[in-house]
């Protein structure tokens, strides 16, 4: 029930803003103009707690686009390749870590 | 089953008509998401980790073939080709659209389907026995009564914004098989010394964060007074129900902190203002509804058909008549177990494809009727026995003939982090590891009836309190850990789970399966003790020493 | 925030008086539930109508020596996710009789107010502006009911006895 949602903010490290998209659920993140992308990659990274404030109260202005905008950590890889951060957003970006029925 | 009239048809025409509208009103923004949440979420819709999720009622666990081919087409055309049954008896689909939403509902009405409060603040779809109507234990059919109080709850204008969810169930067997004593409202049927049935009630059970057994308030109440007294209840709850903590906002806390006889007495006053007013059952009204039931023109039939006899002697067959056919009350008949466990898949999972064959085998050979159990399993009622092997076949072909129903691999398991955006840990891929362990069929018999329960978090979809064993995932440092629980029970003896020790990470959840189970062999007083009982006789310390002694 | 009542938008005759603010005389007034219940001996002698803001943690029945007096009485959705105020409703129409304006006001959607309707409200203090126009089909979006209410409309149960003999069903 911790949900990212529900948490305090306090930013570590690298975070990105992610939400699902209304229309169909899709995961989104925030991109750096201002539109919200399937692709990781292309996501605003910030790495300080107000930098994550602003760029959540931007998200949070759009009421129709996405739904439950919240900071989600991500990790750097040495290429600075956006990982998702933790074993939740890994599944979120990915889907389940099982084979899906009837496609496994 | 029920068949629906023209009445019935209009409400959920008219049902999704209104959720259509709302729909729109926030695609355009009209409905905030805060205004929208609970009007989505009393339609059966969750938002997951990444897709809206859609839950579909199937009151009493009864479906028609020709609504589990509209599952079918669902899980087809608005879905990834497949759909899980769930605990309450209901089925989810994963993936669906929010902007699809309205058309996918329109499709379900057409068969009668919908989902009306399969979540949000209000009264869930009412369960009961899933071998109502065909039990041979039963002291009648429960589903009528199911089914008034179905009409009763569904868009009842004072109770649809109640304090948090409220759940019933019902039972008219001898063996509970509807968990009554963790339900809001429990309700069991007796028969009485003048030979009359009534309902005994049970209130404020229920898993989740703070489980509770229910406490009886009524041992006797006559069915008259059925909906009247269910009215008072729930009143009551809605006045003094608390809003405040949502954590302390469910039935269960209020009949705690007052007391069940303090709550009784409540109930008592107020029911004593309304018992003989408009709900009071008139004998006629019950007929009505009985008579909307459709049941079978059974053949005259002798139990243990020669095609039966002969059939014993294919080893494989024996091994899943044995295990996943039951006695039906109609002489020549049995009741056939659907595994929706197989080895190394998603518990309670079916295909479109498996849906539909399903159906068609239904039609073929279970007079067109399928039910869904709270054990996430299948089963067609009304099979005559002679037509078993055939049967067995076809499920064979389809993978849902997996000789485990009741045994260590038929887990039952809410979804989990895989999809669910409450959950800690998962649930799938722990139960897909727990039935390659105990693949040795021989293996799982010697261990016997054993009921796993995982929930992914502590809101205890997966029932974990009352698992024999009961696995719960919780999330230790951004890892997850599993906490075991010994000795947990639904049937008649309720209990709720104890503590085995402290929480394993996921790489050792399913050796300490394999250890309690290793441990059970070695401690059970003969072969026939039941894991449960030996767990109650012996305590959990043994298993606890032989568990954490090598951790 | 728009007042809705017979499905039509109306002007609010009542007055509101805050605290212990002088009730005006000659206007129709609503109290808070306290100040309501301290002046009740006087408030009964005046001529224009009396109203009350009922909040929904207290017992309605404490209402009840008042009610053939009173013209209004005003209960609170503190959001519209809080339906505690329904079971108010039907208690202060079913079981203490009162004929009065029922006032549902706080937060509300016209997706509510049938059940509102149903539950024995007959004037809505609607949340939204938009929600107004909408209010009448709002509430004729049933045409079903399963169980009696406040509203005294048949439930399903007794309508399908009182039709003809229907064919068996299909």
């Amino acid at each position: 029930m911790t949900s990212p949602l529900q948490q305090k903010l306090k930013v570590t490290g690298p975070v990105v803003v992610t939400a699902n998209r209304l229309g169909d659920g899709a995961v989104v993140y925030r991109a750096a103009d201002g539109t919200w992308t399937k692709d990781l990659a292309v996501a605003v990274v910030v790495t300080t707690t107000p930098a994550a404030l602003e760029l959540l109260a931007a998200a949070t202005t759009e009421k129709v686009a996405v739904v439950d905008a919240y900071v989600a950590p991500v990790e750097l890889t040495t290429q600075q390749q956006v990982l998702p951060g933790n074993l939740r957003e890994r599944i979120r970006s990915s889907g389940p870590t099982v084979a899906l029925p009837g496609q496994g | 089953m029920y068949i629906y009239d023209d009445f019935d048809r209009t409400l959920v025409q008219e049902r999704v008509r209104e959720f259509g509208d709302q729909v729109n009103r926030r695609l355009s923004g009209e409905l905030t998401e805060e205004e929208f949440k609970p009007l989505r979420l009393m339609n059966g819709v969750y938002l997951q980790l990444h897709a809206y999720m859609l839950r579909i009622a199937i009151p009493y666990g009864t479906l028609s073939s020709d609504q589990m081919r509209m599952l079918a087409h669902v899980a087809r055309r608005y879905d990834r080709n497949y759909g899980h049954f769930t605990t309450r008896q209901n089925i989810q689909f994963n993936w669906i659209k929010l902007k699809e939403l309205p058309d996918a509902m329109a499709d379900l009405a057409r068969a009668g389907l919908h989902g009306m409060q399969t979540s949000g603040n209000c009264v869930r779809n009412v369960t009961t026995d899933q071998w109502a109507g065909v039990a041979p234990d039963e002291i009648e059919d429960p589903r009528i009564w199911a089914e008034l109080l179905r009409q009763h709850l569904t868009l009842h204008p004072e109770f649809s914004f109640l304090p948090r969810k409220f759940k019933v169930a019902l039972t008219a067997a001898a063996h509970d098989r509807a968990a009554v004593k963790i339900h809001d409202i429990g309700l069991r049927m007796h028969r009485n010394g003048a030979g009359e049935t009534g309902f005994e009630v049970i209130v404020g059970g229920g898993l989740g964060r703070t489980p509770f057994i229910g406490k009886t308030i009524k041992p006797f109440l006559p069915k008259r007074d059925l909906l009247s007294y269910v009215e008072a209840i729930m009143r009551t709850y809605n006045q003094y129900g608390r809003r405040d903590n949502i954590y302390k906002a469910r039935m269960k806390i209020l009949v705690h902190e007052l007391g069940a006889e303090k709550f009784a007495g409540e109930v008592e006053e107020e029911w004593q203002s309304i018992k003989d007013g408009p709900l009071a059952l008139d004998p006629a009204v019950v007929a009505d509804i009985a008579a909307r039931f459709r049941y079978p023109q059974y053949e005259l039939l002798a139990d243990n058909p020669s095609e039966l006899a002969r059939a014993r002697e294919d080893n494989r067959f024996r091994l899943w008549l044995d295990n996943s056919v039951t006695n039906h009350k109609v002489a020549g008949y049995a009741i056939v177990t659907l595994s929706l466990k197989p080895e190394g898949g998603p518990p309670g999972d079916a295909t479109a494809a498996q849906m539909d064959t399903i159906a068609e085998l239904a039609d073929r050979y279970s007079h067109g009727e399928i039910r869904v159990g709270h054990e996430q399993n299948l089963a067609l009622p009304h099979v005559a026995q002679r037509d078993l092997p055939t049967l067995w076949r076809a499920l064979d072909g389809i993978g849902v003939a997996t000789p485990n129903v009741n045994l260590i691999s038929d887990i039952i398991a809410c979804p989990g982090l895989d999809y669910c955006s409450l959950a800690n840990a998962r649930s799938i891929p722990v139960a897909e590891e727990i039935t390659r362990r105990f693949r040795d069929l021989d293996l799982a018999r010697n261990v016997g009836p054993l009921h796993i329960n995982i929930s992914g978090c502590i809101n205890a979809c997966g029932h974990h309190h009352i698992g024999h064993i009961g696995i719960l995932g919780v999330e230790k440092n951004g890892e997850e850990y599993y906490q075991v629980t010994l000795g947990g029970r639904a049937d008649d003896s309720a209990e709720l789970g104890t503590i085995l020790g402290p929480a394993v990470p996921y790489a050792e959840i399913a050796d300490v399966v394999e250890d309690i189970a290793t441990a059970y062999l070695e401690l059970r007083a003969r072969p026939g003790e039941l894991f449960v009982d030996t767990v109650q006789r012996v305590g959990v310390d043994p298993f606890r020493e032989r568990v954490y002694a090598a951790r | 925030m728009p007042l809705v009542k017979a499905g039509r938008i109306v002007e609010d005759r009542f007055v509101r008086v805050v605290d212990d603010a002088p009730v005006p005389d000659g206007a129709a007034a609503i109290l808070p539930a306290a100040r309501f219940l301290a002046d009740a001996h006087e408030l009964v002698l005046r001529q224009a109508p009396i109203g009350v803001v009922w909040p929904n943690d207290r017992k309605v029945a404490e209402l009840a020596p008042y009610l053939d007096w009173i013209a209004l009485v005003a209960l609170v959705f503190p959001n519209f996710r809080d339906g505690c105020a329904y079971s108010q409703a039907r208690l202060l129409r079913e079981r203490y009789h009162f004929r009065g304006e029922l006032r549902a006001t706080g937060q509300i959607l016209r997706d509510q107010c049938l059940f509102l309707q149903r539950a024995g409200f007959d004037a809505f203090e609607l949340t939204k502006a938009a929600d107004a126009p909408a209010f009448v089909a709002a509430v004729q979006r049933y045409s079903v009911f399963y169980q009696p209410a406040a509203d005294g409309r048949a439930s399903t149960l007794t309508a399908r006895l009182a039709r003809v003999p229907q064919h068996s069903p299909s």
